[in-house]
């Protein structure tokens, strides 16, 4: 920048300097010896000597190719001089500039004369000031080393500490700039022992622990409190209440639907008997959330409504091609708020199913697509207050008892059931724009089968070819179970499974 | 009933912690209490009479119609601090009762193509404008310019030589002996540096750094960041010489180093990445001023002075040692242990200190003058020294200055 561009001044003055350096070299020279003899200068013998002596110097510079003149006024006056060594190059300081007031021409020789006087007052005043000590600056112009430690690399244990330390100042940002005074988190999740489950929860455990609030969640689970979830709450690190729902799970997805949402009331239940403070959301265990989005939740004073992504292709090959008019609008897949250009709600953003209604899912596991409900219930939260019991001060009265929702056999179908007035729900995520979590359904077959706890153990009964085996055997069978050891599973056992080769099933011995 | 007994020591445990909440937020910026930090925000208006000649616009205007980029490089201080005074109620049109004397003198304003200010003519410049107003009024002589105060804002002040070597051999130019400056250099025990002199910072665009504010949510994630030149090749291609060797000494130490963001690349990012960083670092360079200390002030990245006896802008306002980290040039090779070895409450009120608007104010020329910006501080330091000694006053055949010291190019009329 600027500096940088010194060089075109620079050069032009290096270019003076190293003209005059010559003389300059030349001029020193002769202080020194005209201290030790003075008024010689006016003897035509002194001023063949003075040209010799001033050739000298030069040559000596050329030669140098630096002003060696400070070097002699170092060598003579001064008694500090600092060394250093680098790599490349041995250099050696100079002291105070001050001390050197040259630059005269040669050719007249008066001005060498009354030059000298100020010169040697100068040498005495930088003395007087070298004496001082603590007032003289250590700063000193001129040529310095470049200073290398011996091991220029990071030391892991710092490293560690500066990572400490942006952690430390990035939670302060959050403390000044972030949300004020941010409530804890309260979420509810429908669950079942299932071979996906440990898919599902295992992403959500890990954004509920990276989620910087305070969070209580709450497992509600079908067909009662089972070791294989329990085993992966235990190890969740996460604040959890595990109830027990007395339904099994249904195997059709519109029956699931409907277990689910009740299983979510039976959560919201629960809270309003605890009195639970915070923020309510709903995350189903398949549903991914981004961390914005509970930053963004921050916000709700009472109920509020984001836009959730719908991902109902489960990739099967069976998509309907786009008509001419989706392609020009292609089908937003959220569903969420809608605004008017003032910010204000105004509607709802459903997902358009119809394109997928003929080839729906209707059993879990079933490779079509899975269709979600008319509003999800994880694109809602709200404020606990809401369900309280007792009237909370400031409750809106457009929010209806829970107690009353459902006592009379009806099904719920969304959360706008909750409320008697939806205009009053508050869009969030710049109202809706942003879509912070995202719905998928992947299952298996309700008749799927997975290692309990995903652990394999006792080692398997089911032996899996491997692809290049020595045995001969497996050429003769097409299909059917093979007896031959993994190699992985070589065991003591293997001499007897060798003998077992022998009596291959399906052939009688 | 049972109910009831609970609610309302819940309700105030919630408004005690409200309490608390709220105070805790609102100290996010710390104001440097006692006799610095108040001092930041003293108003100057009816504590000096500041009077402005008249000099022939051959003297300023004219100087920046011939190279409006006069406007925007980093000396730029003098031609603003002149528009701010025309205008400021601090100004007054009757000498008699004026306390300090202001000569408009743009002497940074003759640039290289590149943009750089050639510093040859600048001593012939001042001369030339002192001595017409020495002839035209008689308040220079009455004080031998005592009272009277000159904005420098080159490499070496008033030295006028941008070549440290040749700027000590000059010294401060004769004529402004008794003369109070405000520059930018500061050197502690340096020729260049008077006693008394008022130190600002160098100019930098306050609206090209608004435009590039971020949100302060911004996690900061960047440890240690500098982006400019290591070794001056051009004019130093052993090095050693250029920043004393210590910038060179930066990079060869810590070029490997994954917290250090250091290079020579010239981002579009440069003041957003600053936001986003922890230290800023600020090495000298071939002064020991730059305006990285005036961004990382802005922009909340702690400064890591690296300049041994550096003299730091409004120090008798801003207290430094609270707000940056000094590192001596022999250090440097340690910095990295140096920096994380700070303890954290350090940094965060190291932090805290720069949040606080009035320290970002204080460092900024902006226009239309803001209260508690550089100008006002400028200002205050010169109303602190007042009032003037009795002494300045010469009595009748009492001279000191002498017209006709210095080099002999100087001397020639401009």
């Amino acid at each position: 920048m600027f500096h940088s561009n010194h060089g075109t001044r620079r050069s032009a003055a290096a270019v003076r300097s190293s003209t005059s350096g010559g003389l300059e070299g030349g001029g020193v020279g002769s202080p020194a010896a005209s201290s030790a003899s003075e008024g010689s200068s006016f003897r035509p013998s002194a001023s063949t000597f003075w040209l010799l002596l001033h050739g000298l110097c030069c040559l000596i510079s050329l030669f140098l190719g630096f002003r060696f003149s400070r070097l002699i006024f170092v060598l003579l006056f001064s008694n500090t001089i600092y060394t250093y060594t680098t790599t490349t190059t041995t250099t050696i300081t100079s002291t105070r500039t001050e001390t050197l007031t040259v630059s005269f021409p040669l050719t007249h020789t008066p001005p060498i004369e009354t030059a000298v006087k100020p010169n040697n007052s100068a040498i005495e005043l930088s003395d007087k000031m070298l004496n001082q000590g603590s007032s003289h600056s250590q700063v000193v112009v001129g040529r310095h080393g470049i200073r290398i430690r011996p091991w220029p690399h990071p030391d892991p244990t710092e490293v560690m500490r500066a990572h400490q330390i942006i952690v430390r100042v990035q939670q302060e940002q959050r403390k000044w700039y972030g949300v004020k005074s941010p409530r804890p988190l309260i979420v509810i999740t429908p669950t079942y022992a299932r071979t996906f489950q440990a898919l599902h929860l295992t992403g959500l455990i890990h954004c509920l622990r990276n989620v910087p609030y305070p969070v209580t969640w709450i497992v509600v689970e079908a067909g009662g409190v089972t070791n294989e979830t329990a085993s992966l709450l235990a190890r969740s690190r996460v604040q959890f209440l595990h109830i027990p729902f007395h339904e099994k799970m249904p195997v059709e997805w519109a029956e699931r639907h409907l277990t689910e949402n009740r299983m979510r009331l039976l959560g919201l239940r629960v809270i309003r008997e605890r009195n639970m403070d915070g923020i309510v959301l709903f995350a189903d265990d398949s549903n991914v959330h981004s961390l914005d989005l509970f930053d963004e939740i921050q916000k709700v004073q009472w109920m509020g409504s984001v836009s959730v992504g719908i991902l109902a292709h489960s990739g099967g090959p069976d998509r309907t091609l786009l008509t001419e008019d989706e392609k020009l609008n292609p089908p937003i897949p959220v569903q969420g708020p809608a605004c008017n250009s003032s910010g204000h709600l105004i509607g709802w953003h459903t997902f358009n199913s119809i394109p997928y209604s003929e080839k729906s899912a209707t059993f879990v596991g079933e490779s079509a697509t899975v269709l979600p409900g008319k509003m999800e219930w994880s694109g809602f939260v709200f404020n606990a207050r809401m369900i309280w019991k007792e009237a909370e001060e400031g409750r809106p009265e457009w929010v209806k008892d829970l107690d009353k929702i459902g006592e009379n056999g009806e099904e719920i179908e969304s959360p706008l059931a909750l409320v008697n007035d939806a205009s009053f729900v508050e869009p969030l995520g710049d109202c809706g724009k942003k879509v912070m979590l995202w719905w998928m359904r992947v299952e298996a077959r309700a008749d799927s089968k997975f290692p309990p706890g995903w652990i394999i153990d006792p080692p398997l009964e089911i032996v899996v070819p491997s692809k290049r085996t020595p045995w001969q055997e497996s050429d003769d069978l097409a299909g059917g179970k093979l007896e031959q050891d993994d190699r992985r599973f070589t065991r003591p056992k293997s001499r007897s499974s060798s003998k077992r080769k022998n009596t291959l099933p399906g052939q009688d011995n | 009933m049972g109910v009831k007994s609970w609610i309302l020591p819940l309700l105030l445990l919630q408004i005690l912690f409200g309490k608390f909440g709220i105070a805790e937020l609102d100290q996010h910026t710390e104001r440097i209490s006692g006799s610095a930090g108040d001092v930041l925000e003293d108003d100057p208006v009816g504590r000096l009479k500041v009077f402005v000649y008249e000099l022939p616009l051959k003297y300023n205007k004219k100087i920046v119609g011939r190279d409006p980029r006069c406007l925007n490089h980093m000396f730029a201080a003098e031609i603003f601090m002149h528009r701010f005074l025309l205008t400021s109620p601090v100004r007054t049109l009757n000498p008699e009762e004026a306390d300090w004397f202001y000569t408009p003198v743009y002497t940074t304003c003759d640039l290289t193509p590149n943009g750089l200010p050639l510093p040859f003519k600048s001593p012939r410049v001042m001369r030339s404008a002192i001595q017409f107003i020495s002839t035209n009024w008689p308040y220079w002589n009455r004080t031998e310019g005592a009272d009277h105060f000159f904005l420098v804002p080159h490499d070496f002040g008033a030295c006028f030589h941008y070549q440290e070597e040749k700027a000590i051999q000059r010294g401060i130019l004769p004529l402004l002996k008794k003369a109070t400056l405000v520059q930018t250099f500061g050197q502690e025990n340096h020729v260049c540096l008077k006693e008394g002199s008022i130190i600002i910072p160098p100019y930098a665009p306050p609206q090209k750094m608004q435009a590039h504010m971020i949100t302060p949510d911004t996690p900061r994630s960047i440890f240690v960041y500098f982006r400019g030149l290591f070794y001056d090749v051009g004019n130093d291609p052993e090095g050693g010489y250029y920043a004393r060797g210590a910038r060179a000494s930066l990079w060869e130490n810590f070029k490997n180093n994954p917290l250090f963001d250091i290079s020579t690349e010239h981002p579009t990012t440069y003041y957003e990445d600053m936001q986003r960083a922890v230290f800023c670092l600020c090495p000298l360079g071939w002064a020991p001023w730059s305006p990285r200390l005036v961004e990382g002030v802005v922009f909340g990245c702690i400064p890591v002075i690296i300049a041994d006896d550096i003299v730091l802008p409004f120090a008798d306002a801003i207290p430094w040692e609270e707000i940056g980290v000094f590192v001596a040039e022999k250090d440097v090779p340690n910095l990295d242990t140096i920096l994380t070895n700070i303890p954290i409450d350090v940094i965060l009120r190291k932090q805290r200190l720069l949040a606080n608007p009035s320290m970002k104010q204080a460092m900024l020329f902006p226009q239309p003058a803001q209260p508690g910006d550089a100008f006002h501080q400028i200002l205050n330091g010169l109303a602190r020294k007042l009032p003037h000694d009795k002494s300045i006053y010469l009595k009748p055949g009492e001279r000191t200055l002498n017209w006709t010291a210095g080099p002999k190019g100087d001397l020639k009329p401009w």
